[in-house]
């Protein structure tokens, strides 16, 4: 088990300078967007995949737990935001706060049960736990079923943002994603992520150098399934809906081929993932059928020709660290 | 040169505004066929009403007349987000006018949402939910084809009334399952019938053995199937095995098409009653489209009602356009144009829309024929009863609709 690749594990300072320099180029990017004619939904929606797809990276880049029920997060922070929202009538932050901590008391639950076993026992009790939800949102009467809650308001964030207006909610997305950025970036480079990614290199070898393991885990999870669900709430105010699809195992399913497609436990591969995913859906939108068809091209080409995900390659083949 | 591009950009918006003004009767239209294009609906919606889109822009006759209409198609994938992004973006980008079709309850809503808020026009053909003229109505939507109160109400009362006066239901475990069972259970009882009895079971189920063993020996005449797509088409094979309708019950579906019987075979489906609005075998005019529709179509199937309703919707669309004079691109203003005139088409016949968006026209309960009574193919269904249009949907004064209350 001593197979460590030079992009994976951090070597200190020209790491973080690396990292620094591609987060700064990300920033400028992103935050020039809507001067470009870029379509500022279709940017919103991708970074709140994007948020999604790191906080799975989180737990399965560094922690080496594959969850396959992260939909779970995603769709209870949105479900209890929009309700918040719509019937509540609470302002859009504290919407926000009520989905993110949503997801995070459901993440305490789970991740409890989910980090007793490791492998793909870890992912089919993942799997089971947002199954279960799933069945429960299809029946509970604030979700409305398969219409999902629908029309819900946008609001003034703070009471002076106007997030009806395409660019005002752009920049508070973009302001939301890179602060979940951030805070998984902070803790890839902590102590604490030192440790997940020693768990996930060597489990024994963690316990026997005195870690609590678990703890770590649990913690990871909890991270983890909280920043997901902050992505859930931020998509509440672009997609104005909230349904049955966010929670849906297909949905798990496509977060996994987000980060697998940019580059598992690389700091950007699942934003790049997430953008190239969500496009095309978007924008091939107009070849009907074939969408799904070219999605699994896509993803067999991925998986046989660059296993390193589209940044893990670039990485890799620059010798960088991203 | 930041200057200078915002310099062409200015000049492009005083060219536009001044063109506008130029031509204040703008001809030019744009149409959106928003479909599920590869899942579980792609048969009934899907390309077949992106070319029953463009053969209603041929058929209206505008592009001889120096209109310039252009059909776009997209998919969903089922997801309502999606499906509401790619709404925004027709409007925001792509200039859309009208968006067409748009089946599965959820999409429809979210879309029916974003059309309001940048007051296009939605047409929905594809998808059930009574939601969308009754709560969830808006001025800029017209639901046309079917929704789940004119199926349950037709085939509950049209078959009540026919004989099969006990029902036994088998419901999806899910809200739409349950208004389905309970809208049927009201025209049944309406209609002098009688409930034995219903089972629940889980939605996508696969074995539906013990539930049809039930529902045989409750003796009901009529099998009630409150479900849809894969669940409704697994129980209908399973009962085929169990010899539920030779053994003389009836099975009703409550949400059926054609491309399913197509896809089940007559063996399978035959002796099934459920209601329709549309059937190509019925008159001149409706064999004369399906056949043009036929000839075009990839696999050659015919055309479902929802293919029919988005041909049907769109011609209306465009009757109202030329009765403005041209597009005012103001999506509430077509709509009470639509709302105002009358409807007549080659399809559905004579008809109207309700202020709450409804578009009401006569329905019909059919029954699947047996193989021998087949002539040919796609010589699926024969006619039972014919539900009058004032009948068929929700009544005015039930409608929970806001745009009726003054």
């Amino acid at each position: 088990m001593t197979v460590t690749t030079d992009n994976i594990i951090p070597v200190a300072a020209r790491t973080v300078r690396d990292e620094m320099i591609a987060f700064g180029i990300m920033t400028v990017l992103l935050l020039i967007v809507p001067f470009t004619g870029i379509y500022p939904f279709f940017v919103m929606q991708a970074l709140c995949f994007a948020l999604l797809a790191c906080a799975f990276n989180l737990l399965i880049g560094y922690g080496g737990l594959l969850s396959f029920g992260h939909a779970m997060f995603l769709g209870t922070a949105g479900y209890v935001s929009g309700h918040a929202l719509k019937v509540w009538g609470l302002p859009p932050e504290l919407g926000i706060v009520v989905g993110t901590l949503a997801a995070a008391g459901l993440a305490v639950i789970t991740g409890l049960i989910a980090i007793r076993r490791q492998g793909i026992y870890f992912a089919m009790i993942t799997l089971a736990l947002s199954q279960l939800l799933y069945f429960i949102y299809l029946q509970t009467p604030f979700t409305h079923g398969e219409d999902g809650i629908q029309g819900i308001p946008q609001g003034y964030m703070f009471g002076f943002l106007n997030l009806s207006n395409p660019t005002v909610l752009y920049y508070v997305v973009l302001a939301g994603f890179l602060l979940g950025f951030l805070l998984i970036f902070r803790t890839i480079n902590s102590p604490f992520g030192e440790v997940l990614k020693s768990i996930r290199e060597n489990e024994p070898r963690a316990i026997s150098l005195g870690y609590k393991t678990d703890h770590y885990k649990l913690l990871a999870f909890i991270l983890s399934g909280t920043l997901a669900g902050f992505a859930g709430a931020l998509k509440v105010f672009v997609a104005q809906n909230a349904s049955l699809t966010d929670v849906h195992w297909t949905m798990s399913g496509e977060i996994v081929l987000m980060t697998l497609v940019g580059g598992l436990g690389t700091i950007f591969g699942p934003v790049v993932g997430a953008f190239v995913i969500i496009a095309m859906e978007q924008y091939l939108a107009g070849f009907g059928q074939w969408v799904t068809v070219i999605q699994g091209v896509v993803f067999v080409i991925c998986v046989l020709a660059f296993r390193r995900g589209i940044v893990g390659e670039v990485a890799h083949f620059f010798r960088l660290s991203l | 040169m930041k200057s200078r591009i915002s310099a062409l950009l200015l000049g492009t918006v005083l060219a536009f505004t001044a063109a506008n003004f130029a031509f204040a009767q703008d001809k030019t239209v744009k149409v959106g066929a928003l479909s599920d294009q590869s899942g579980l609906y792609s048969d009934l919606g899907g390309p077949g009403s992106t070319l029953a889109a463009q053969m209603a822009v041929e058929d209206s006759g505008l592009t001889g007349k120096g209109w310039k209409i252009d059909v776009i198609s997209a998919d969903h994938l089922n997801k309502p987000d999606v499906g509401a992004n790619i709404a925004r973006q027709w409007f925001d980008v792509d200039k859309v006018d009208i968006i067409v079709d748009v089946p599965n309850s959820g999409v429809a809503l979210a879309v029916s949402n974003i059309v309001k808020e940048k007051n296009g026009i939605f047409i929905d053909s594809g998808a059930g939910t009574s939601d969308l003229t009754n709560a969830q109505c808006t001025p800029n939507t017209i639901h046309w084809t079917y929704d789940t109160y004119m199926l349950a109400h037709g085939t509950g009362s049209a078959l009540t009334k026919n004989g099969g006066d006990t029902w036994f239901f088998l419901t999806a475990d899910y809200a739409f399952g349950a208004a389905l069972e309970r809208d049927t259970t009201t025209a049944v009882l309406a209609a002098g019938g009688k409930v034995l009895g219903g089972i629940k079971h889980p939605l996508n189920t696969s074995d539906f053995s013990s539930f049809l063993l039930q529902a045989q020996a409750s003796k009901a005449k009529v099998v009630g199937l409150a479900n849809a797509g894969g669940d409704t088409t697994n129980a209908i094979k399973q009962a085929a095995e169990f010899g539920l309708t030779q053994g003389g019950q009836k099975m009703a579906a409550l949400l059926l098409f054609i491309s399913d019987v197509h896809a089940l075979g007559l063996n399978t489906a035959q002796g099934l009653n459920f209601t329709e609005t549309f059937y190509w075998d019925m008159n001149d005019q409706t064999r004369a489209f399906s056949k043009r529709f036929q000839e075009r179509m990839k696999n050659h199937t015919m055309p479902t009602m929802v293919h029919a309703g988005v041909y049907s919707s769109l011609l209306h669309y465009f009757k109202a356009l030329e009765a403005l004079g041209g597009n005012p691109h103001d999506g509430a203003k077509v709509v009470a144009k639509m709302k105002e005139m009358p409807t007549d088409d080659p399809l559905f016949g004579k008809g109207s829309i309700e202020p709450n968006g409804r578009k009401i026209h006569p329905a019909y309960l059919f029954e699947v024929k047996t193989p021998s009574e087949s002539k040919g193919p796609w010589d699926y269904y024969k006619l039972l009863a014919t539900i009058p249009a004032d009948e068929a949907f929700t009544p005015l004064d039930k409608s929970t609709c806001s745009l009726l209350k003054k």
